[in-house]
């Protein structure tokens, strides 16, 4: 497995990691401030648009990103691709970080989040009918799977740390959790394909208040091939990422195969999307919807472009270009989401909506929180891989 | 009992003299339309005038203090027919200073035998503030403070009406910087049910129905928790202002004289006191000519009943409507809400731009290395 | 690898074939019809003089604060639409060929409500007498009925760090009370009615059969979104949507998203089938792993 991932090392608390601990201190204290005063106050959600930033881009593109862990799964543990191995514990925390902090949004967004405990435990109350109730239930479900995904890299530290108590807690627990890794790999594959679909089911209880582009029965189906794609590129985005700051050897041979798979995968998005539009014979509206048409080109140009970049053997093999695909398809699915809950989203003349400052530094905020911790841990854990000399950079 | 003076009496028959000059016919109708005034039925108007001409008149002890004697005007300002006369021969006025025919001690006998005769049923009327301050000696009758005469009065009383706004709670002489220490009866009277009747001057058939009903009943009307009977006092002029027609249209003066003055509008932006200002101005004519009140003729509402509003806030300031009622105006089918926050719109262009912008840099840079390596391979 | 790519793609027909299976036991939501003690609101278009009786009689039959706004600065009980403060309200189209009518918008207390179907832990329920009632006690505030409802009806108290939803609930408390809503009580012309359902779809069928050049002809409610307790008759010329009523077909709003969600989840076999599946080719696969390691030195 990875029996070879080593903490990173080095100061945490570097320039760059003082400037996000502002953000996210910048967002405590509008978040208290919305804690106190209320929604009004902090955001500029309103009646016709009850869902705004913190739905749009915390929760629902939040989870998308943070379906890194559920891709590399799928690759590497159901069709046995073992060369990707090193890729699931960054993945997996990516995941982790990205789960827990869109529960975290759910909780400042709903009004009367001191009911939320009542969601997974007041089972008589529950309304099968609801979508959301499915995606509120498997995310809970699923932020608690991730986390115990990530238990045996922290028990790993403990193992070789000092305190006995924790030494023997983690070598009794550690052999446990491998035994149990098959039932806990499957739930982790199970959970996403059930939230991830029903994301796009939610959305289709709006009715004619979403644009008729979007609306459609096949929203669970696209958003479910949309977020597979997006986990392949989150892991893309964050291996480059770290391989640039930590300066280490990029891992573009296994990103390049990957890129090959959100290719076929963007394509199977594409067509969906597009037999679906002429079969419900609304095509036609994606020339004359104003500016909706522009955010439905922009998609399918992103989702294009970043197909044919990684059709492309050249972009495969250059950290840059790969770096690039994937940005496009984080954007490309990204943009997807926001269309289908804010963007395309019309309740009616008179209707207006665009986040207030508050509501966009707290979403930095979290963003910056989420880009903390996730260095905390690869410094500190074994996440990474153990950098061979033969593969370092100058 | 001591006729009022300086009244003409018409007509010349024994039943003229009876009824100061009116019809019986006339003097029963009048009767009937008091007590409909007053919200008592025509059954009472007619029990009142069989009683005036037995002579049965209850007794009613009227002080005078800090006063312009403009309540006791407006109760004899009318004329169609002669209602004040009429109304004094339905009560037995036995003291009363601007009335009275005689003066100094025979004045203050009649009213110590009043006092006497009446006690616990007679009606005492105050008229005018009472001064408090340095013992109350800035308002003086017959050597005795008006602090004692009222406490005196006050004391045997079946009845205590205050009269007036002076009266009800010390009216212009407690303006500040009230130098006497005015004051009104209820305030010297703490413990002791008074009724108010405040206005500047009052109407007159809001005190009417409060004698009227006591000498006819017994009982007084319902008050509130200032003492004003409710008939009278218990909306505000603007739930009834003939003009809440053009209040909730938007219809405004905007200053006096223009074309809104000369059509009638709201002279709610003039700084009309109506909604907050207890009082009946606008359904009860004073005196019975209609429209007789400042709204009527084109001048905002002062807030004469209120020791709130008159002598404390400027005649054209504004007020707070405290219970708003839905204007005139209807939203349309689909209102527009809110805005886009430009600042918002800047902000989030910046972020996303940066964010763009870094991760274009960051991919030129990979590949500047990676074609850096390539050169060195 | 080729033995476990194989198992893969024949776990995943399995589980696609349990979830077309289960979909299949159920492919029709049963309909709504209206409950049997069903009661509603007729509310007559050609009737009502926009005097806001209503209006002001629900803020006291509620218990809410008149709400001013920048109209004429505050003096006036003046809310633009439905919201936090305001259940019903009474508003005005004007259409451009000179026509014009008055429009009370209250929770259309829908049949099949989207609302009900939205909220996760049934907070707003279709409850007696057919009347859909918001349960402050097991709201999270999440307001997917506001996404929900194509009406634009549950709104949120923004302005409070306790946010409720609020909405007309047919004054149920009144109802209780033997009494009728406020609104219904004390409209002088008799524009909104209350009554049974039945009745009053059939009163509404009968103003239009005796008196059709008054009247557009349909009565809003009848069938549309699937049914609502609360019906509409509007002037002749005046289409439902000048009044600001969505044009929803005959189906129920919340069917087709049911639908997809009951044929994924129903019984939860899919799901489980899908686990098992998933298992199966995990364990196959860590089986060849460790049996490929022992093979290799």
């Amino acid at each position: 497995m990875t029996d070879h991932a080593v903490p990173v090392g080095g100061p945490i608390l570097t320039r760059p990691f003082k400037w996000l601990m502002a953000l996210f201190g910048l967002s405590v204290l509008l978040l208290l401030w919305r804690f106190f005063a209320g929604l009004g106050a902090t955001t500029a959600l309103n009646d016709g648009y009850p869902w705004g930033l913190w739905i749009a881009f915390d929760v629902v593109t939040g989870t998308a990103l943070g379906c890194g862990g559920y891709a590399v799964a799928i690759l590497v543990y159901i069709l046995n691709k073992g060369k990707y191995h090193s890729l699931v514990r960054p993945a997996i925390l990516t995941s982790a970080l990205g789960y827990s902090l869109a529960a975290f949004a759910i909780v400042f967004d709903v009004g009367r989040y001191w009911y939320i405990y009542r969601i997974p435990i007041h089972f008589w109350q529950w309304n099968l009918n609801s979508a959301l109730l499915e995606v509120a239930l498997c995310v809970m479900a699923y932020v608690v799977v991730l986390w115990i995904e990530m238990a045996p890299p922290i028990l790993e530290v403990m193992q070789e740390g000092s305190s006995p108590f924790f030494k023997r807690l983690a070598q009794t627990t550690l052999p446990l959790l491998n035994k149990s890794m098959v039932f806990i790999i499957a739930l982790a594959l199970l959970l996403p394909t059930m939230h991830q679909s029903s994301l796009g089911t939610v959305m289709m209880l709006a009715g004619k208040k979403l644009n008729p582009l979007w609306q459609t029965p096949f929203l669970p189906l696209l958003f479910l091939v949309s977020v597979v794609g997006m986990g392949y590129a989150v892991v893309v985005f964050e291996s480059t990422l770290s391989s640039f700051f930590l300066k280490r050897p990029y891992e573009t041979a296994m990103l390049g195969s990957l890129a090959k798979v959100m290719a076929y995968i963007t394509i199977g998005f594409l067509a969906i999307r597009l037999l679906d539009l002429l079969y419900r014979g609304v095509f036609g509206l994606a020339f004359t919807s104003g500016w909706l048409s522009f955010f439905f080109w922009l998609e399918i140009v992103l989702f294009v472009a970043s197909a044919a970049m990684a059709f492309s053997p050249a972009v495969r093999a250059n950290p840059g270009r790969l770096f690039q695909m994937a940005m496009l398809m984080l954007l490309a699915g990204g943009l997807y989401r926001f269309d289908t809950y804010l963007i395309a989203f019309d309740p009616g003349p008179g209707w207006s909506y665009f986040p207030a400052v508050p509501e966009l530094f707290i979403t930095i905020g979290i963003v910056a929180l989420e880009i903390m911790i996730y260095i905390v841990f690869i410094k500190r854990f074994p996440i990474l891989e153990e950098a061979s000399p033969a593969r370092s950079r100058a | 009992m001591v006729k009022a003076r300086g009244f003409p009496i018409s007509g010349d028959s024994a039943a003229d003299k009876e009824t100061g000059g009116v019809g019986r016919r006339d003097f029963l109708k009048v009767c009937t339309m008091a007590a409909a005034a007053v919200g008592l039925s025509a059954s009472v108007g007619k029990a009142w005038a069989e009683a005036a001409a037995k002579g049965l008149k209850p007794s009613v002890i009227w002080l005078h203090f800090q006063e312009c004697t403009g309540c006791t005007e407006s109760l004899l300002r009318t004329s169609h027919p002669k209602v004040a006369e009429l109304i004094l021969d339905l009560i037995s006025l036995d003291y009363h200073e601007t009335l009275f025919a005689a003066a100094g001690h025979q004045a203050e006998d009649a009213l110590k035998t009043a006092m006497e005769k009446g006690a616990g049923k007679y009606i005492c009327v105050v008229e005018g503030g009472i001064p408090t301050k340095d013992g109350g000696v800035y308002c003086q009758i017959a050597g005795r403070t008006a602090l004692d005469i009222l406490k005196e009065v006050a004391d045997k009383a079946g009845a205590i009406i205050a009269i007036g706004s002076c009266a009800s709670w010390g009216g212009i002489q407690a303006a500040d910087p009230n130098p006497t220490g005015a004051k009104g009866a209820p305030q010297i009277l703490e413990g002791k049910t008074v009724v108010t009747v405040p206005g500047c001057p009052p109407n007159p058939y809001n005190f009417l129905g409060v004698a009227l009903q006591y000498v006819t009943f017994g009982t007084l009307p319902a008050l509130d928790k200032l003492g004003r009977p409710m008939f009278g006092y218990g909306r505000v002029i603007h739930e009834d202002c003939p003009r809440r027609p053009h209040f909730d249209a938007g219809r405004f003066v905007q200053q006096f004289g223009d074309e809104g003055h000369r059509l009638g509008y709201c002279l709610y932006k003039m700084g009309c006191k109506g909604p907050v200002t207890h009082a009946n101005c606008s359904i009860q004519d004073f005196g019975e000519i209609p429209g007789t009140w400042p709204v009527g003729i084109g001048h905002p509402c002062v807030g004469c009943t209120e020791q709130a509003v008159l002598w404390q806030l400027p005649i054209a300031a504004t007020v707070e409507i405290e219970h708003p009622t839905p204007p005139a105006l209807y939203p349309p089918i689909s209102p527009e809400h809110g805005g886009v926050s430009p600042v918002a719109t800047g902000v989030a262009g910046l972020v996303g731009g940066a964010l763009i912008g870094a991760g274009v840099m960051l991919s030129k840079k990979l590949m500047a290395e990676d074609k850096a390596t390539t050169k060195e391979e | 690898m080729g033995v476990d790519r194989r198992t893969a793609l024949k776990g995943m027909a399995v589980a696609g074939a349990a979830l077309l299976a289960s979909g299949a036991e159920d492919h029709a939501r049963e309909p709504h019809p209206a409950p049997s003690d069903a009661v509603g609101m007729l509310y007559d278009a050609t009737l009502c003089i926009g005097c806001k009786s209503c209006v002001v009689a629900c803020r006291e039959a509620n218990d809410m604060p008149p709400e001013r706004t920048a109209l004429g600065g505050g003096i006036y009980d003046s809310p633009i639409s439905l919201d936090g403060q305001t259940r019903n309200i009474i508003k005005l189209y004007e259409g451009a060929d000179g026509k014009s009518s008055y429009m009370k918008a209250q929770c259309m207390h829908c049949l099949d409500p989207a609302c009900v179907g939205a909220c996760m832990i049934g907070a707003l329920q279709k409850r007696e007498h057919g009347i859909v009632t918001w349960d402050g006690s097991r709201c999270i505030g999440c307001r997917y009925c506001q996404v929900a409802c194509p009406y634009l009806i549950p709104k949120f108290t923004w302005d409070k760090a306790i946010p409720r939803i609020v909405k007309c609930e047919m004054c149920v408390q009144r109802i209780d009370q033997g009494k009728i809503p406020g609104c219904c009580e004390v409209c002088p012309r008799n524009a909104v009615i209350f009554g049974k359902y039945d009745d009053l779809l059939a009163e509404a069928k009968r103003r239009l059969k005796k008196n059709p050049n008054r009247y557009y002809p349909k009565v809003f409610g009848e069938t549309d979104g699937g049914g609502t307790q609360v019906l509409y008759l509007s002037k002749a010329g005046i289409s439902f949507t000048d009044l600001g009523l969505p044009a929803l077909g005959e189906t129920p709003v919340p069917e087709l998203s049911q639908e997809i969600q009951h044929a994924a989840y129903k019984g939860f076999i899919a799901p489980a089938v899908l686990y098992v599946v998933l298992g199966t080719v995990i364990w196959r696969n860590k089986k060849a792993e460790a049996k490929g390691k022992e093979e290799k030195p």
